[in-house]
């Protein structure tokens, strides 16, 4: 029952946050500064339009936006260029906190932002969306503004009507998330189902929340915060908005399973920590997947390690930029 | 004292520096624009899209009207008695709206369907509100600013019609605005006949009747009729077949097929003898082999103009010379050709350059864009200015 009245209360579609110039009235009366971050590795296809559409729209036209940041892991292709042509900030990752290093991976990525960007509401957008639009930020933000209780705001999508190519597909109930997350969720934390889509790429995070969570690096990010943010606030933290539809390029299946492996290591190692299980062995980080040459199975190990950053909170720079203690 | 054109030229170069601050305002508008399906009849959406573009910039009359065209004026300080000065850009476009309208923005360019004919044309309307505030051009005269809907093919400028015929509004001059090419300056309007022609073969149609082969071979039969049509050097006379469709596959013997076409001429008498010279072609192929075949014209226009002299071309030729923009002039059948008919004085611009036109790949580049924007901004202050009104 529980799941059910949060769902009623907590679920949002992003038309009922069309007044903009209310919204940013609103955030304005709070003296709320917000911060965009798109995490990026080599987008330069979709990277501008992403850019252009925020930068006019929630910075210059309604001035919901404070700054527009991307940080990249070491693109080759002209993606950080593009970006800074139409006016974001742009970082590589390797040079954010450089006494922590670098290590390669979106939720890195996600995690320097903390301590790069200055808000008190971090929206993480990804820069692969083919058919963005204002909503993809002020749909999470809104709730946010709005709600003083919310804390973390995820993204979920309906499927398209009509998609014109085949190499195109909806992310609505994505293959993982329907075959792995969802189950392991019911098995162990049913709460947790309710939140449509728990591996979408897009949400809108309050700052007292990011940096009391560590990030895994790697795919097993977005499974980390829910279990964590879940874990501390409960679900009441939770909101989530429909963001009507989302296009994107299509992965392919043995990519799923590169994505699957590293949430269930992510998954395990929460649930034993959080004494939902024990006496778990130690893991391989070696994903086996067949591929054929020349007619015969040939094996192929990917090693897949999903390693995490500690809160930020407990990195001495970040206290000192910020002025926080643990 | 109004200024003279000396002085509106002069300013073009600093226009031309501060529209690059509305670089991310215009390139929004374009992929929001774009990405709007928007068939010949089913300009809805995206003028849905400008309409709220001109709420939001405080224009006022915003409004739709009986046939979609949307409208917002920026009002003149001359109050009751300022002149109308009417900006115009088609907001349809020739792609279905099942094609594929995401727009990517790379750094020098934007891609994807429709983004040069007229989503550039469109955007330009909606950020022009933003453009002018910024640039603290105050004008004397009203400036309507009008999304016009079914203006392609078989829309046959209606939008653009129906709007002149029956506003209220005395209109002074015209402005339309195309996104591509820059340099593009058209004064006046072709005459032209547009039509399609169907062959059809009945069910019952006897194949063993000499010459019988279907409705493609029909149809070829027509185009090698008419292009043996003379056709005249002075006045200047083309036909153009725009495209053709029929047939289902390798061997079977299509019973449908269909050639669309434009005569134009810069004299009426030409495209008249042309036209009628296709229907007998018709006609004559249907009697002879059985088969049906049909024209059906679907758009017509008389040839016309403002004179190459008019201050209106004169000074809009001196605002691309200060910009180095390289005029090229042509003769136009779009919403031009209807200002035109009206005794309107009007141009028709381009707003930048662009590539692979009414395909997927469609590009539009964005430096020119600030010249093409600070174009228009020259021709609508000159105009505002009465430097463009003829003595």
């Amino acid at each position: 029952m529980k799941i059910e009245r949060w769902l009623k209360d907590h679920t949002f579609h992003h038309s009922e946050f069309w007044d903009l110039r209310a919204m940013v009235a609103e955030k304005e009366k709070q003296n709320l500064k917000i911060s965009l971050c798109i995490p990026t590795l080599n987008e330069e296809k979709t990277i501008g339009k992403e850019i252009v559409i925020f930068k006019s729209e929630l910075m210059n036209r309604y001035p919901l936006l404070d700054e527009i940041a991307v940080v990249d892991s070491g693109s080759e292709d002209r993606t950080l260029e593009v970006a800074r042509a139409f006016g974001a900030d742009t970082y590589y990752s390797g040079d954010i906190l450089k006494s922590q290093g670098f290590k390669r991976g979106k939720g890195e990525n996600l995690w320097k932002a903390i301590h790069q960007l200055t808000g008190d509401v971090i929206v993480y957008v990804d820069a692969d969306i083919k058919n963005i639009h204002p909503r993809f930020v002020y749909g999470l933000v809104a709730p946010l503004i709005y709600r003083p209780a919310i804390k973390y705001v995820k993204a979920f999508y309906e499927r398209p009507l009509a998609v014109s190519k085949t190499h195109i597909r909806p992310s609505g109930g994505g293959r993982v998330t329907e075959i792995l997350t969802r189950p392991l969720f019911s098995l162990f934390i049913p709460e947790l189902t309710a939140i449509i889509q728990p591996l979408s790429g897009e949400y809108a995070v309050r700052r007292e929340v990011l940096e009391q969570i560590p990030f895994p690096i790697g795919y097993g990010v977005e499974t980390a915060h829910l279990l964590d943010v879940h874990a501390k606030f409960g679900l009441e933290a939770f909101g989530q908005t429909d963001l009507d539809q989302r296009v994107h390029r299509n992965q392919e299946t043995r990519s799923l399973g590169k994505m699957a492996f590293g949430i269930l290591q992510t998954f395990l190692g929460r649930a034993e920590a959080l004494g939902m299980i024990d006496g778990l062995p130690e893991l391989h980080k070696v994903l086996n997947q067949f591929q054929v040459k020349d007619n015969e199975h040939e094996l192929v190990g990917f090693k897949i390690t999903e390693e995490e950053r500690p809160p930020m909170i407990e990195i001495p720079e970040y206290q000192q930029r910020f002025q926080r203690t643990v | 004292m109004p200024d003279t054109i000396e002085d509106v030229l002069g300013r073009l170069p600093d226009i031309r520096d501060a529209t690059r601050d509305l670089k991310e305002t215009l390139l929004a508008n374009l992929v929001m624009t774009g990405e709007i399906p928007a068939p010949t009849f089913q300009e809805a959406n995206r003028g849905q899209f400008l309409r709220d573009r001109f709420s939001e910039c405080g224009l006022s009359s915003v409004s739709v009207d009986e046939v979609g065209n949307v409208m917002g004026i920026r009002e003149g300080s001359d109050g009751d008695s300022a002149r109308n000065v009417l900006l115009v850009a088609h907001l349809d476009t020739v792609f279905d709206a099942r094609a594929d309208h995401t727009i990517e923005v790379r750094e020098d360019r934007v891609i994807g369907a429709s983004v040069g004919d007229n989503a550039l044309g469109v955007a330009t309307l909606a950020t022009l509100p933003s453009l002018l505030d910024m640039l603290g051009v105050e004008m004397r005269s009203n400036l309507m600013l009008m999304g016009s809907t079914r203006s392609l093919g078989r829309g046959d400028l209606e939008g653009m019609r129906f709007f002149l015929e029956n506003t209220d509004r005395p209109i002074h001059s015209g402005v339309c605005v195309e996104g591509v090419q820059i340099g593009r300056l058209s004064y006046t309007s072709l005459g032209m006949v547009r039509g399609e022609i169907t062959a059809e073969v009945p069910d019952a149609y006897d194949w063993t009747r000499f010459g019988a082969s279907g409705a493609i071979r029909q149809l070829n039969d027509v185009m090698t009729a008419i292009n043996r049509i003379p056709l005249p050097q002075t006045p200047r006379t083309s036909i153009v077949f725009g495209s053709i469709h029929g047939g289902t596959s390798f061997n079977t013997i299509a019973t449908q097929a269909a050639l669309r076409f434009e005569v134009r001429s810069d004299s009426s008498d030409e495209v008249r003898r042309v036209h009628e010279r296709i229907a007998e072609i018709a006609e004559e192929q249907t009697a002879e082999t059985g088969a049906n075949v049909k024209l059906d014209i679907v758009a017509q226009r008389e040839p016309g103009g403002v004179p190459f002299g008019h201050p209106l071309v004169k000074h809009t030729r001196a605002v691309m010379d200060r910009l180095d923009i390289t005029p090229r002039v042509s003769p136009s059948t779009s919403e031009l050709a209807v200002f035109i008919r009206r005794n309107v004085p009007a141009v028709t611009l381009g707003v930048s350059t662009g590539r692979n036109l009414h395909e997927a790949e469609e590009s539009v580049e964005i430096e020119p864009m600030f010249t093409g924007l600070a174009q228009l901004v020259g021709v609508v202050i000159a105009i505002d200015e009465g430097l463009c009104d003829e003595d």
